[in-house]
């Protein structure tokens, strides 16, 4: 009895308590031609907040004030949502407007939150995708996590080395400049491999721009510019888990820890581990589906944040090692490796990296801020694949210094900078060496004007010292033009360099016995030339209503223009050469996307695309081998409202059309030139139970589409036209997964 | 090769010092208005005087800091362009037939 009193007591405390809160009260009102009138049944609610009400015929409300936020949310459908900022318990009248136009700012707040979009305000063609983006596929790591994304093309990985890479704008990710909060990092003796070497769950969000970008973090970028930015202990949650199983034999264990060590500084562990231990043979040849897997990935980072003084720091050190078994069903590495019957392969990769990154922003300039970031990593692979063995060893240093400030005013922001970069590369293939240092200076000025309503510009150049390019100069111009407030007219263009890593980046060929050939001449890399390319870029991109839906479609056309190219000739059979250019090469890429909210819930986004990459091959102009003319690409993605449990359903279908993709020559099939256009749907159901659990199911390739004999000449591997490497369609057919997400 | 190493670096460095000088002030003062909307107009408006490098409003406390060049600006020019943008400031009322004509979400309850 005594003891239910106290309860009786502290819960009679605790409604006091809340009723100590003030009450806000307000009144929600819009007008028509000069009348102002009541808005009955408008909602207005604390921000991130279950807490809210409505408005009653007269507009009026009550609401507790809240400890959590001051910002307080009206919204009503057909009004354009409005966040207020309460400072006072004064009662007070808001205005709601109409919602006439379709600013996409202020739409955005309507509408659910896109988890990728194309930026409004950037002078870039630049696309943001967000973390819920990164949930709508099939886990796990940073290459799959572009399948739902209509800009990137994932390509179809080999049953070899059975990574998926990936193109933009019609070109492979060696002409994407691919960095990790802007400090590049696959590149050189990761480039076939890396991006399956960050796992999806340590993204917080990634900014892909089409098109050669910005200046500031190198001259490599030809095609694009991704850049990744990961979890920061400061801002996620203290403990993060996320299991993942699938029909193909993968298990995925992800788990976050986060922790503040004093008021300032915080610090992270993430740890992935990757296995496939299962042998998948599900068609008729010999050859595992896909390879055996064991990975394992540790990042320790630790942050300081003084936002006071205006001090940030980032520390990070980082270890992966992943080992892959390949090849024939029956090979077992211990008795079998160099042996002429059996064929099979192990890579085996160790890589470590560390990075500090400084930023301080002058407390008494806001717009006047310093950046200085310095990485090393080391990379080595050591591997064979049937008698064919290949090592390398890429060491990187990389260092750079950033100061932005204003020219004028701040609607004229400017970034100017050093980097230097030592990579040291000592590659054996066969049993020979190759070794090269590739030191580079540069200095970069980029000039920002922004103007929103009109024209605002990025202008940016840099000049480089290369010990085996020289010194050059690469600009780069990005025009952004608002033709009304709903319509941008985008235009860009600017140069890239880079060497190319020809083994590293066409690990593929190692899937095949051909001979390999390379020019040889005087020059740096390998005997061959460094890679030049000039692209050019136009886009336009509306919002407006369609069906009275909000809508935005947007057109891009993209030139890349090779000066030089070391150019990779698969076409004859049992051959594969390297060489420079001699004549033209270009991509031509064309895409239209459009989607549309179909209700606050439901989005559709459809996307056509078509890629002319054609090449001048020693036998003539063609088109790139492997890659679709067309393509087609549709995501229907659905969201149940969250109850107040915080449970939800979320839906997501994406199909993804290719056409027809140029075959090379091959004896087993003479006439088959053209690759068969086919279709792959893939689909996703997650249930949140609340704000700390889910679970995801999910079918990747639901059609069963596959390519029958992924191999030529299967049945004599050590034959020089065995070939794996032509892989056009999916090799593993329908697959099954399931996941489950927690964090505290 | 290093020479110009050297000379870019030096170029560098003076550039990051060379920007704050004696003349730099900065003020903060009242400009009534609502909204996102209002924040880019106020801004905009003050940015647009000669001499102005910073401005930034706050919706909930409806003020206005600006940094400035006090040999450029005279800063009584800031408030008039802010209240011709529709603004009132601490200082100049906004012309009625201006403020009249913001879109509805930036009608702030004038004094």
């Amino acid at each position: 009895m005594f003891k239910n009193i106290t309860i009786y007591i502290t819960f009679f405390l605790y409604v006091f308590n809340l009723s100590a809160q003030k009450i806000i009260q307000g009144k929600i009102v819009h007008k028509v031609k000069s009348e102002t009138l009541a808005l009955e049944g408008a909602n207005v609610y604390w921000k991130n907040t279950n807490i809210g009400t409505i408005t009653d015929e007269s507009g009026d409300f009550n609401i507790y004030s809240s400890d959590k936020t001051n910002k307080l949310i009206i919204s009503f459908l057909g009004f354009i949502t409005d966040t207020l900022t309460i400072s006072s318990d004064k009662k007070f009248v808001h205005f709601l407007t109409e919602d006439l136009t379709t600013n996409l700012d202020e739409v955005s707040l309507v509408d659910r939150k896109k988890s990728s979009k194309l930026s409004f305000t950037a002078n870039q063609n630049l696309i943001l995708v967000d973390q819920s983006e990164l949930l709508k596929a099939a886990c796990c790591n940073l290459s799959e996590s572009f399948e739902t994304n209509p800009s990137i093309d994932v390509n179809f990985s080999d049953a070899i080395t059975g990574t998926k890479q990936i193109n933009m704008l019609g070109l492979k990710s060696p002409y994407i400049l691919i960095s990790e909060e802007n400090i590049p990092m696959i590149r050189g003796a990761s480039q076939a491999f890396g991006l399956t070497f960050t796992p999806g769950t340590w993204v917080e969000s990634i900014q892909v721009s089409k098109g050669t970008g910005s200046v500031i973090n190198g001259f490599e970028s030809i095609a694009g510019q991704i850049n990744t930015e990961l979890k920061k202990p400061f801002t996620d949650v203290p403990f993060f888990l996320n299991l993942f199983v699938s029909g193909n034999g993968r298990l995925e264990l992800n788990s976050h820890f986060n922790r503040k060590l004093s008021s300032k500084w915080n610090t992270g562990l993430y740890i992935n581990l990757n296995q496939r231990n299962q042998k998948v043979n599900n068609n008729s040849d010999d050859f595992l589906d896909v390879p055996l897997t064991d990975q394992l990935n540790i990042l320790n980072r630790y942050q300081y944040t003084d936002l006071t003084k205006g001090w940030v720091v980032f520390y990070n050190w980082r270890v992966l090692n992943d080992k892959k078994q390949t090849g024939q069903v029956s090979f077992d590495p211990h008795y079998d490796r160099n042996s002429s019957q059996i064929w099979g392969g192990e890579i085996d990769t160790k890589r470590f990296d560390s990075a500090l990154k400084i930023g301080y922003v002058f407390p008494e300039y806001p717009y006047k801020s310093f950046g200085f970031q310095a990485a090393y990593s080391n990379h080595n692979q050591e591997s064979y694949f049937g008698l064919r063995k290949y090592d390398i060893n890429h060491k990187s240093f990389y260092t750079n210094l950033l100061f932005n400030s204003i020219l004028n005013n701040t609607n004229n922001k400017f970034k100017s900078g050093l980097n230097l970069s030592l990579d040291s590369y000592d590659e054996n293939i066969e049993n020979t060496n190759y070794s090269r240092t590739d030191r580079n200076f540069g200095t970069f000025f980029e000039w920002n004007h922004a103007d929103i309503e009109k024209l605002s510009w990025t202008a940016g150049v840099r000049l480089d010292f290369n010990n085996n390019i020289g010194a050059f100069i690469t600009p780069r111009l990005h025009f952004r033009y608002a033709i009304d407030s709903s319509t941008i007219l985008r235009i860009s263009s600017g140069s890239g360099r880079k060497a190319a890593n020809i083994f590293a980046e066409n690990q593929s060929l190692f899937a095949t016995n051909r001979k390999i050939f390379v020019d040889k001449g005087e020059n740096p890399f390998y005997g061959l030339l460094p890679e030049r390319a000039w692209n050019y870029g136009t886009s336009i991109s509306r919002n407006f209503k369609f069906l009275n839906k909000n809508s935005t479609l947007v057109i891009d056309y993209y030139i890349t223009d090779f000066i030089n190219q070391v150019i990779v000739d698969y076409e004859k059979e049992g051959v594969v050469s390297f060489y420079n250019l001699d004549g033209n090469s270009s991509s031509k890429s064309f895409q239209v996307t459009f989607d549309v909210n179909i209700s606050p819930q439901l989005e559709l986004i459809t996307s056509y695309k078509n890629d002319k990459v054609l090449i001048d091959y020693r036998d003539g102009r063609k088109q790139k081998q492997l890659v679709p003319e067309n393509r087609f690409f549709f995501n229907l993605s659905w969201n149940s409202i969250k109850n107040v449990k915080n449970q939800q359903w979320k839906y997501d279908l994406t199909t993804n059309g290719v056409g027809s993709q140029r075959i090379v020559e091959n004896s087993i099939n003479p006439n088959f030139n053209q690759s068969p256009s086919f279709s792959l749907i893939n689909t996703q159901l997650t249930r949140v139970f609340s704000s700390s659990s889910e679970i995801y199911i999910g079918i990747e390739n639901i059609g069963n589409y596959t390519q029958k004999n992924p191999i030529i000449f299967e049945n004599e591997p050590f034959n020089n036209k065995f070939d794996s490497s032509q892989v056009w369609a999916p090799i593993f057919g329908r697959m099954f997964y399931l996941g489950f997400r927690y964090k505290i | 090769m290093k020479k110009y190493i050297y000379l870019l670096f030096v170029i560098f460095l003076s550039n990051a010092y060379a920007q704050d000088s004696p003349k730099k002030k900065k003020i903060s003062f009242k400009v009534s208005g609502n909204c996102e909307m209002c924040k880019m107009r106020i801004e905009k408006a003050a940015l647009s005087v000669n001499g102005v490098k910073y401005a930034n409003w706050s919706i909930p406390e409806n003020q206005l800091r600006l940094i400035y060049n006090s040999n450029k600006v005279n800063i009584i020019e800031v408030h008039e362009s802010v209240s011709n943008s529709g603004h009132d400031t601490s200082e100049r009322k906004a012309p009625s037939e201006i403020y009249s004509e913001l879109p509805l979400c930036c009608l702030y309850v004038r004094e």
